[in-house]
C-alpha cells in the first residue's frame, strides 16, 4: 500500500518540476533581451569548450612574417588571419577564442568564491545579530568604502601579480555585496513562523541557518551572482590591462588590450576585437541577470 | 487517576526595552505571575485581548523563551531552559501549532519532509520508517497520500493547518500548544479543524493549551478557561463556571461584547429598540 503510494508520488514529481521550469521559462522569456543574452552566453560557453577544435591557430604561435596583418575584408588582409594578427604575428581570432576560456573560468571561480564566502558570513551575521553582526558589517562597510578596482589593485600588489591572485582579490572585493544581501534576507526570514516551528522541532543553529532559512533567500543571491559574474570578468580584464592580472603571453582579453595599447593608431583591430569581446560578454550576462530577476522575484510576477 | 501534565507556578516574563536618545530604558511586564495546571487529556483555554501576554505565555510553555521567574513543570519534571538548556527528550513532550498557516510551513520543503523533519532531528528512525509514519499521520489528519510530495503553496489554509497539526504530532507530544489555530481560517474550515483536534485528543490522550480570543470556539473545545488581562490571570476555572458566572469585570465585558444570534436575544434586542423609539 505504502509502496504503491511512493511509486505514484515519484511519478507525479517530475511533472511538477517540469511545470515549475515551464513557469520559470515563461517569465524569463517575457524579457527578450534576456533570451538574446542567454543565447550569446551559451554560444560563448560552446566556443570556450570547443576552443582547441575551432581555433584556426595556436594562440601563442608567432608568425614572424605576418605581423599586424589587418582583418580579411581589409586591403592586405588574408583569409588565414580572419580578424588579423597582432604585433608579434599571433592570430587574434584564435586568441579571442582561447580568451573566452579564461574569462568564463574567471567568472565562475570568482563568483563561486564570493558567493560561498558571502553567504556563510552573511547568514552568520543575520542569524546571530548582536556584536557578531556589528563587527562583520563594519568590516564589510570598510571594504565597500574603497573603490573596488583600487582595492583589488592593492591586494594584487600585496599578493603579487598573476591570474590566481587577481581572482582572489576580485572575489574579496565582490564579497560584501553578497554578505549584505544574505544578511538582509536572513533577517527577514528568521522571524517567520516556520523557523520557530523548526526550532520547536529541535533543529540546531546550523540546521536552522543553512537548511531551513538559506534556501528561502536564494532568489536575490542568484541574480546578484550573475551580475557579479560579469563584474568579475570586467575587473579581471581591467587588472590584466594594468598588468596586474594574467601575464603575457596568456590570451586573456584584458591582457591582450594592454599589449596592443601602443598600436591603437596604426592597427585598430588589435584593440577593437578584444574590447568588443569583453563588451558583448558582459552585456549578455547582465541581460541574463535582469531576466533572472524578473523571473525569480515573486513581486514582479503577474499571475 | 488524573495526572497533571503541565503545571505553571507564578510565571513572570519581563522584556527590557533599551532606551533611545530621548527615552529611558524601561521594562515591560508581559506576563505578571500566572499560575495554572492542566491534567492529562484536558483542554485549557487561555482567552484575552491582543497584547495581554497570551502568546508570550505560549512561547514560555513551548520552551522557546525562558521565563524571567517562576517555575514550570512538564510531565512532572521541572524545566529550566535558562539554566539547564533543552534536551531532545523534553523537546518531544511539547509542540506548538501557530496561528498563521501561511507562515508556519517552509515554502521550500515538501510536505513529506515537513512531517519527517522532527523525526530526523530527534530520533534515529530510518528513512523508510520516517516515510511510513509521516504517511500515516497525513492520513490521520484527513489528507491523502498524493499530498506527500507537494509543496505548501499548493494547499488551502485549512489543509495547511492540518499539516501543521500533523507535524506537531509527529513526535507524539504529551502537550500541544495551539496558538489561535483556527482564527485565520473561515468558519466552515474552523469547524473541521476543531473537530479534528477533538478527535486527535481522544485518540492520543493529548493535553491542549488552547489560546484564543473567540469565545464560541472556547466554549466548544475547552474544559477549563483562564482569562488574561494585561499580563494577569483575572479569571480561572472550569468552562461552565466561567461562562455561567463570570466574576471579574473584564470577563463580563468580554461576554457582553460577544454577538449573540439566538432567537431569544434577538427578540430582546428588538423589544429594547421598540421601547426606546
Amino acid at each position: 500500500m505504502a509502496n504503491n503510494a511512493v511509486n505514484a508520488t515519484t511519478s507525479a514529481e517530475p511533472s511538477t518540476r517540469s511545470r515549475r521550469a515551464a513557469e520559470f521559462w515563461f517569465y524569463f522569456s517575457e524579457n527578450k533581451g534576456a533570451v538574446i543574452g542567454l543565447f550569446v552566453f551559451l554560444l560563448l560557453v560552446v566556443v570556450a569548450l570547443l576552443a582547441p577544435l575551432i581555433a584556426p591557430h595556436d594562440p601563442t604561435q608567432q608568425y614572424r612574417d605576418s605581423i599586424l596583418v589587418p582583418p580579411f575584408w581589409q586591403e592586405g588582409g588574408s583569409a588565414s588571419f580572419l580578424l588579423g594578427s597582432d604585433q608579434v604575428g599571433r592570430d587574434i581570432l584564435s586568441r579571442l577564442i582561447y580568451g573566452a576560456q579564461y574569462s568564463l573560468f574567471i567568472g565562475v571561480i570568482v563568483t563561486l568564491l564570493a558567493l560561498v564566502g558571502g553567504i556563510v558570513i552573511g547568514v552568520i551575521a543575520g542569524y546571530a545579530r548582536g556584536w557578531v553582526d556589528t563587527v562583520i558589517m563594519r568590516v564589510m562597510d570598510i571594504i565597500l568604502a574603497f573603490p573596488s578596482l583600487l582595492l583589488a589593485l592593492v591586494l594584487v600588489a600585496v599578493l603579487g601579480p598573476g591570474l590566481t591572485n587577481a581572482m582572489i582579490a576580485i572575489a574579496l572585493v565582490l564579497q560584501p555585496h553578497f554578505v549584505r544581501l544574505t544578511r538582509a534576507a536572513v533577517m527577514a526570514e528568521k522571524t517567520r513562523d516556520y523557523v520557530t516551528a523548526a526550532k520547536v522541532a529541535g533543529a540546531g543553529h546550523f540546521r536552522l541557518m543553512f537548511v531551513t532559512i538559506l534556501p528561502n533567500c536564494m532568489a536575490p543571491l542568484i541574480v546578484q551572482a550573475t551580475l557579479s559574474f560579469s563584474n568579475a570578468i570586467l575587473d579581471a580584464a581591467a587588472l590584466g590591462f594594468l598588468g596586474m592580472g594574467a601575464q603575457p603571453p596568456t590570451p586573456e582579453w584584458g591582457t591582450m588590450l594592454a599589449e596592443a595599447r601602443e598600436f591603437i593608431l596604426r592597427a585598430w583591430w588589435v584593440v577593437t576585437f578584444p574590447g568588443l569581446a569583453i563588451l558583448v560578454t558582459v552585456l549578455a550576462i547582465n541581460l541574463v541577470g535582469d531576466g533572472l530577476r524578473d523571473a525569480l522575484d515573486p513581486k514582479l510576477k503577474r499571475s | 487517576m488524573s495526572e497533571t501534565v503541565l503545571s505553571v507556578q507564578n510565571i513572570k516574563r519581563d522584556y527590557h526595552v533599551s532606551g533611545g536618545l530621548f527615552s529611558k530604558a524601561r521594562t515591560v511586564h508581559a506576563v505578571k505571575g500566572v499560575s495554572f495546571s492542566v491534567e492529562k487529556g484536558k483542554t485549557l483555554a487561555i482567552v484575552g485581548e491582543s497584547g495581554c501576554g497570551k502568546s508570550t505565555l505560549a512561547r514560555i510553555i513551548t520552551l522557546i523563551d525562558a521565563p524571567t521567574s517562576g517555575s514550570l513543570q512538564i510531565d512532572g519534571q521541572t524545566v529550566d531552559i535558562a539554566q539547564n538548556g533543552l534536551t531532545s527528550d523534553l523537546r518531544r513532550k511539547v509542540q506548538i501549532v501557530f496561528q498563521n498557516p501561511y507562515g508556519s510551513l517552509n515554502p521550500r520543503q515538501k510536505i513529506g519532509d515537513v512531517l519527517g523533519e522532527p523525526l530526523k532531528i530527534n530520533t534515529d528512525t530510518p528513512a523508510s520508517e520516517r516515510r511510513d509514519r509521516a504517511m500515516a499521520m497525513l492520513k490521520k489528519v484527513g489528507l491523502s497520500e498524493e499530498h506527500f510530495n507537494r509543496y505548501p503553496h499548493m494547499f488551502s489554509g485549512g489543509q495547511r493547518q492540518r499539516i501543521a497539526i500533523a507535524r506537531a504530532l509527529m513526535l507524539n507530544p504529551k502537550l500541544l500548544v495551539l496558538d489561535e489555530p483556527v482564527s485565520a481560517l473561515d468558519l466552515s474550515v474552523q469547524a473541521q479543524v476543531l473537530n479534528l483536534l477533538a478527535d486527535l485528543q481522544d485518540e492520543f490522550q493529548l493535553t491542549y493549551v488552547f489560546i484564543s480570543h473567540d469565545l464560541s470556539v472556547v466554549r466548544y473545545i475547552a474544559d477549563e478557561v483562564m482569562v488574561m488581562y494585561f499580563g494577569e490571570a483575572v479569571e480561572y476555572g472550569t468552562r461552565d463556571e466561567v461562562f455561567a458566572n463570570p466574576k471579574h469585570s473584564y470577563t463580563q465585558t468580554l461576554f457582553a461584547a460577544t454577538p449573540r444570534a439566538d432567537v431569544e436575544s434577538i427578540r430582546a434586542r428588538v423589544a429594547k429598540k421598540r421601547a426606546a423609539a
